[in-house]
């Protein structure tokens, strides 16, 4: 079963963009099954990333129990992480996102708390 | 060493294990691990191995899964958390392993996991679901029963929050024993404890100590099975030795004095030497030691030994610490043994090493390797000695024993050559070594008129009658020869004391001989002067007979005319016929003469 949801990027002109546009994110969120934490942690990634990157961003959300050769191939140890494959380098953030500190430190967003 | 009959009870003390009341083993396939362990690892428990670095942990835990997929078909998985996949293949390939066969024929499959602490920020709370479905589609994937988790202490450097860690691994342990795989888990040694991060918490079945220490500028690899739950296992310290056909350990727990004797006895290759042994040489399977000072020959009857085995089809395994084998043969070949063609027909095998190679473990694992694989029937230890300066004096007897109970335990008989000082004709060492050996011949130096001989005498020969004789030990071209020394008033003379010996009664035998021979002629010319008496006097009396018989004749035929002239004169004169008178052989010889 294939779990990868895309969302199309939403035009949002509203606002200007930065500088220099920047590229659009290639992120991939692993869970295990359909608990309550993954449901929790595909919510906050699409919030977030949303308010974020202003839906400049491909998020391809995986089940590893369904998936299990993607856990290999993306390098899985924990799960729910959250991986962004590209603008390089790569960055793992494991955990419900729930800690913004850590996230926001990862990807190189501005924190805004 | 005490001869034990088949009707001797089991000697008390000696627990024996029945396979039913054990818990289930899963052989490694390791060299002597099995044994240590009394049949392998816990079947389906995780099994922690630890140490410091290049102990030989990945490689322990790699032979496990290769063994159990070569000799016990048993799929395994191999996760490696520092390494990546063609790091381990290469690794392996140089054990001697073909990893990427066993790859393909799904007996064996590698998985890396890549942990970097950089990539990685925590952002709330997770667990390592991750890795435990990528290990389950791992083994679900190839049906394995053995799992290698190598270093999973990289763990604790990728994954910031410790307590979550633990707890995972927790049920990682819980959870490998559900799905009932055996588990090799590798970890670093711990300053106080046995790992960096406490792993023996966890894995409470079987903990295997690896360790890696410098002795005298030697480095020895030891194995200690520090925990094993629920069986028994050898709780000493065993060297163990990475080689190119993998790990082994020196196993051999010589628990008892219960080895099977043979009747059987070999001969020396000496004749001589045999003879002093009852006329029939050695037992089988026993162990014998030579001991002698610097250039009394130990290795010429050695090699002597070592071709008369091979030469009866026998295998011979002869490990040199002196010399390397070309330059045995090429010296052996001085004294008329032809080693060479005995070394192309493969009965005859040296291994030389030089002592300070390695550590005395080392040396002992590398000779039970050599032992266990070419499996032969004489093995030589030229010299001992060399060896046992390698190792410290307290562990250097224990090593010894292990070795000579196990060749008795393979029914291998055994020679070993020791280097004594000149002047001390025993040693600490041997008279240690002593009581471990069956047999004990002696070889000495005997100085005096200016010169060096070898002496030679059997000191004990353990279940056989021996001569308790010194004999002069002899070196030609044509090899060995024992001959007696001369035992007189003086003393033993050996070597030219012994030959003028020798000369001073040959001259005795020399003259009286000779005046024998004298003897003889002069009889033997009397008889020759009678016998030309006898034949003259024969001769004479052969002439007189002649010519008596000559006379007769002459006689007879005169009478025979005169009575023929007598008979026709009577007729003429019309007489009678009258008889002839029978008075006529008046002529008769009167001496008799016997015949000779």
């Amino acid at each position: 079963m294939k779990a990868a949801k895309s969302k199309p990027a939403r035009p949002a002109r509203a606002q200007s963009p930065p500088v220099a546009a920047p590229p659009r994110q290639r992120l991939r969120l692993y869970v295990a099954g359909a608990t309550e934490r993954s449901r929790r942690a595909i919510l906050r990634a699409r919030r977030l990333c949303d308010t974020e990157l202003r839906g400049n961003y491909d998020l391809q959300v995986i089940d590893v129990y369904q998936q299990p050769i993607l856990a290999r191939n993306g390098q899985i140890v924990a799960t729910p992480t959250l991986v962004r494959e590209f603008p390089k380098p790569v960055v793992r953030l494991i955990g419900n996102l729930t800690k913004s500190a850590g996230l926001f430190v990862g990807l190189g967003w501005n924190s805004k708390d | 060493m005490k001869k034990t009959g088949p009707d001797r009870p089991r000697p008390p003390g000696i627990p024996t294990i029945s396979p039913a009341k054990s818990l289930p083993k899963c052989p490694t396939g390791i060299q002597g691990l099995d044994e240590i362990t009394s049949g392998g690892l816990p079947r389906g428990r995780p099994t922690l191995v630890c140490g410091g670095a290049g102990c030989g942990k990945t490689l322990l835990a790699a032979e496990f899964l290769v063994r159990g997929a070569m000799t016990f078909r048993e799929p395994g998985v191999l996760m490696s958390f520092e390494e990546t996949e063609p790091e381990l293949r290469a690794n392996v390939a140089s054990l001697g392993f073909d990893l990427p066969g066993l790859e393909k024929a799904k007996m064996i499959l590698l998985e890396h996991v890549h942990i970097e602490r950089s990539e990685i920020h925590e952002t709330g709370e997770y667990d390592l679901e991750g890795l435990f479905v990528r290990l389950n589609y791992a083994i679900d994937s190839i049906g394995a029963k053995r799992v290698v988790l190598d270093t999973l202490e990289a763990l604790f450097a990728g994954i910031p929050n410790e307590a979550i860690l633990r707890a995972e691994l927790r049920r990682l342990f819980r959870w490998l024993k559900d799905k009932g795989v055996t588990t090799v888990i590798t970890a670093e040694r711990g300053r106080e404890q046995l790992t960096r991060h406490g792993l023996e918490e966890y894995v409470s079945d079987c903990v295997i100590l690896l360790d890696h220490r410098i002795n005298d500028q030697i480095a020895t690899r030891h194995l200690r099975v520090v925990k094993y739950r629920g069986a028994m296992h050898g709780t000493n310290e065993f060297p163990f030795l990475i080689g190119d056909g993998g790990l082994s350990v020196l196993p051999i727990t010589s628990l008892g004095l219960n080895h099977g004797v043979s009747n059987e006895r070999i001969a020396t290759g000496i004749p001589r030497l045999d003879a002093m042994l009852g006329g029939k040489g050695f037992f089988r399977g026993s162990s014998i030691l030579l001991t002698g000072t610097p250039g009394t020959g130990k290795t010429i009857v050695a090699t002597n030994f070592a071709q008369a085995a091979a030469r009866r089809g026998e295998r011979v395994l002869f490990f040199s610490f002196e010399e390397s084998p070309a330059q045995i043969i090429r010296n052996m070949h001085s004294i008329g043994l032809r080693l060479a063609p005995l070394v192309k027909r493969g009965l005859l095998r040296f291994h030389s090493a030089r002592p300070s190679l390695c550590g005395l473990e080392m040396h002992l694992a590398t000779m039970f390797r050599e032992i266990a694989t070419f499996k032969p029937d004489v093995v030589i230890i030229d010299p001992i000695t060399s060896l046992m300066d390698s190792g410290t004096n307290s562990e250097t007897k224990g090593m010894i024993t292990r070795l000579i109970d196990y060749l008795k335990g393979c029914q291998i008989t055994s020679l070993f050559t020791s280097l004594t000082q000149a002047g001390h004709v025993m040693q600490q060492s041997e008279a240690a070594m002593s009581s471990l050996m069956d047999a004990w011949l002696l070889l000495q130096d005997f100085e005096g008129n200016g010169e060096r001989n070898r002496v030679f005498y059997v000191l004990k020969a353990r279940g056989m009658a021996h001569s308790n004789q010194i004999r002069e030990f002899l070196i030609s071209e044509r090899g060995i020869d024992i001959v007696d020394a001369y035992i007189g008033a003086s003393g033993v003379l050996t070597g030219s004391a012994r030959a003028a010996q020798d000369s001073l009664e040959k001259a005795a035998r020399l003259a009286s001989q000779l005046e024998a021979d004298q003897l003889k002629r002069e009889v033997e010319r009397k008889r020759a002067a009678l016998e030309r008496q006898i034949s003259a006097l024969r001769a004479d009396y052969e002439t007189e007979a002649r010519e008596l018989r000559r006379i007769a004749e002459q006689v007879g035929t005169q009478t025979r005319l005169l009575s023929d002239e007598r008979t026709e004169l009577g007729r003429l004169r019309q007489a009678d016929a009258a008889v002839a008178p029978r008075g006529q052989k008046l002529n008769r010889p009167k001496r008799r003469t016997g015949t000779l």
